[in-house]
């Protein structure tokens, strides 16, 4: 077999292998890649730097499990921010799925990295809420009518954070991290076009393609990705170098996605060679065989004659 | 539940479904199936909990839900909620066949509902606010009056890419001189686009790649 088609026709196992390297071998030997924020993402950072300290910040997390390697460093980039510039964060969700989310941010990096931060004075868990876009609906018209409790069955009232809260618009911005639907599309659609809060978050990088059009105009600010994710990580180590140190996943994940990228790269070029010089050979065979078949019929007209 | 065992568990489910990048097979079919009826399961009880109790059987029954809907305490019956409960038990009809015909009256509700609730704001945020996303400024000129050449050269991308890609749906004319060449502007414009989306998911599958590695990373840590 020639080489171009044995390159072409290459078990599909050994390009597994080859992606699975790629991947491994980065985060063995941990290169960092570091960022400089694109406007689209340092508009939201400094839409969070410049809000007064003790502004009310709404943080939906619209995601489950599966797209949290994508999703949890944006998060945790997001409330080290706002935790950092002292703002009051409510957390909440429309996916079912996303209550396992929050806890992670609730449970382990606050009382780790803000031990001074108390529930219901400086965050909340304003949990999960049904009715996707139509839930947004309804805590623009009337916030209490859908969330009078946070997750544990608190009354807004007894929570110091929550209780001058009674419209949406009392939250100076929403955040959404997105997976998909209902998520930051929704956010945009029913609060900020309507009731003009500013909306920005950060979605999935299968996402983020349908969500760049309202970008700047209905869109703050937007993280696409773990490349938007990793770019938010180096806005806040240049403005707070105290995290430096801190584990900064999706610079550390960036490492896998550039090397990987330059094998699909290179894996797509190979592929487009192989065939361009398959396809050179077998139209040059071919022309070969039509001018053998040529003689031949010329041969044996002669020999008839 | 203990840490390990957790990792254990993870690790395991992880190389199952992995295993079907060599080929098919028993493992994998066991994980597949055993996340189908975990995520079934794990809806059908965020279904019940919360959706069903807080925002009908909270309603109808508010002492009798106290105990488990927050702000139901000493709240008087909701009796409208009898409607969406009855429209929510005609959607169950389709269960019997004689009966299946009721469940239209219910679908029709939601359908309506739906297209009549979502139109305006898909109308505002998708269309009217989207058009004048595009009506912008094709030579950009900052307080000194200087040109801004990238801001420009961007806005005008974005206007003719617009206007190219329109005119590529626009059948009611043959794609033909002009409007042929437009059109097939149009096409390259879809291509980046869609050159663009494959690099984004490329990005997001080797993202949650990463993730699982981490994890048997983490798990191997335990073993080593």
């Amino acid at each position: 077999m020639r080489i171009p088609e044995s390159i072409l026709q290459i078990d599909r196992r050994i390009i597994f292998l080859l992606i699975g390297a790629a991947v491994c071998i980065p985060l063995l030997l941990k290169p960092r890649f570091q960022d400089s924020p694109t406007p689209i993402v340092q508009s939201i950072f400094d839409t969070v730097e410049r809000l007064p300290a003790g502004s009310r910040v709404f943080l939906s997390f619209d995601y489950g499990p599966d797209t949290a390697p994508e999703l949890d460093p944006m998060a945790k980039a997001l409330v080290r921010h706002a935790m950092t510039r002292d703002h009051e964060v409510s957390f909440f969700t429309l996916f079912p799925e996303g209550v396992g989310q929050i806890k992670k941010i609730t449970d382990n990096l606050l009382p780790v990295e803000f031990p001074e931060k108390t529930y219901g004075r400086d965050f909340v868990n304003l949990g999960y809420k049904a009715g996707l876009g139509g839930a947004i609906n309804t805590m623009v018209v009337n916030f209490r009518t859908l969330v009078n409790a946070d997750a544990e069955g608190t009354p807004l009232d007894n929570l110091p954070i929550t209780a001058d809260v009674d419209e949406m618009v009392d939250y100076a911005i929403i955040l959404s991290l997105t997976a998909g639907d209902p998520g930051l599309k929704e956010w945009i659609q029913f609060a900020g076009d309507i009731a003009g809060i500013p909306v920005m978050g950060g979605g999935t990088a299968v996402v983020a393609p349908e969500l760049y059009p309202y970008y700047p105009q209905q869109l703050i600010g937007l993280m696409g990705g773990l490349k938007g994710a990793s770019e938010y990580e180096s806005a806040l180590v240049d403005r707070y170098p105290a995290y430096r140190n801190a584990t900064m996943e999706a610079t550390m994940r960036m490492g896998p996605q550039v090397v990987t990228h330059v094998l699909i790269v290179l894996l797509v070029l190979l592929g487009n060679l192989a065939y361009f010089l398959g396809r050179s050979s077998r139209s040059s065979q071919a022309g070969r065989a039509g001018r053998a078949g040529r003689a031949g019929q010329a041969d044996q007209a002669d020999r008839r004659h | 539940m203990d840490v390990t065992l957790q990792l254990w568990i993870d690790a395991a489910l992880t190389l199952m479904i992995l295993s079907f990048l060599y080929r098919d097979n028993p493992f994998y079919k066991f994980a597949e199936h055993l996340f189908v009826g975990v995520s079934a399961a794990y809806l059908m009880a965020i279904g019940f909990w919360d959706h069903l109790v807080p925002n009908l059987l909270g309603k109808l029954f508010p002492s009798l839900m106290s105990g488990v809907v927050p702000g139901a305490v000493g709240r008087s019956p909701d009796y409208y909620y009898i409607i969406p409960a009855v429209f929510g038990l005609l959607l169950l009809t389709r269960l019997v066949d004689r009966w299946a015909w009721l469940s239209r009256w219910a679908l029709a509700f939601i359908v309506g509902g739906s297209a009549g609730f979502n139109l305006p704001r898909f109308l505002d945020s998708d269309f009217i606010i989207q058009v004048q996303s595009t009506m912008i400024p094709l030579v950009v000129l900052d307080q000194s009056g200087n040109l801004l050449w990238g801001a420009s050269f961007s806005h005008i991308v974005l206007v003719l890419g617009v206007i190219c890609g329109l005119v590529y749906f626009f059948f009611s004319v043959e794609h033909k001189g002009v409007l042929g060449q437009v059109s097939r502007v149009g096409i390259w414009v879809l291509m980046v686009t869609f050159g663009a989306a494959f690099g984004y998911t490329v990005m997001a599958r080797i993202s949650l790649l990463t993730g699982r590695m981490e994890a048997l990373g983490a798990w191997l840590a335990t073993i080593f």
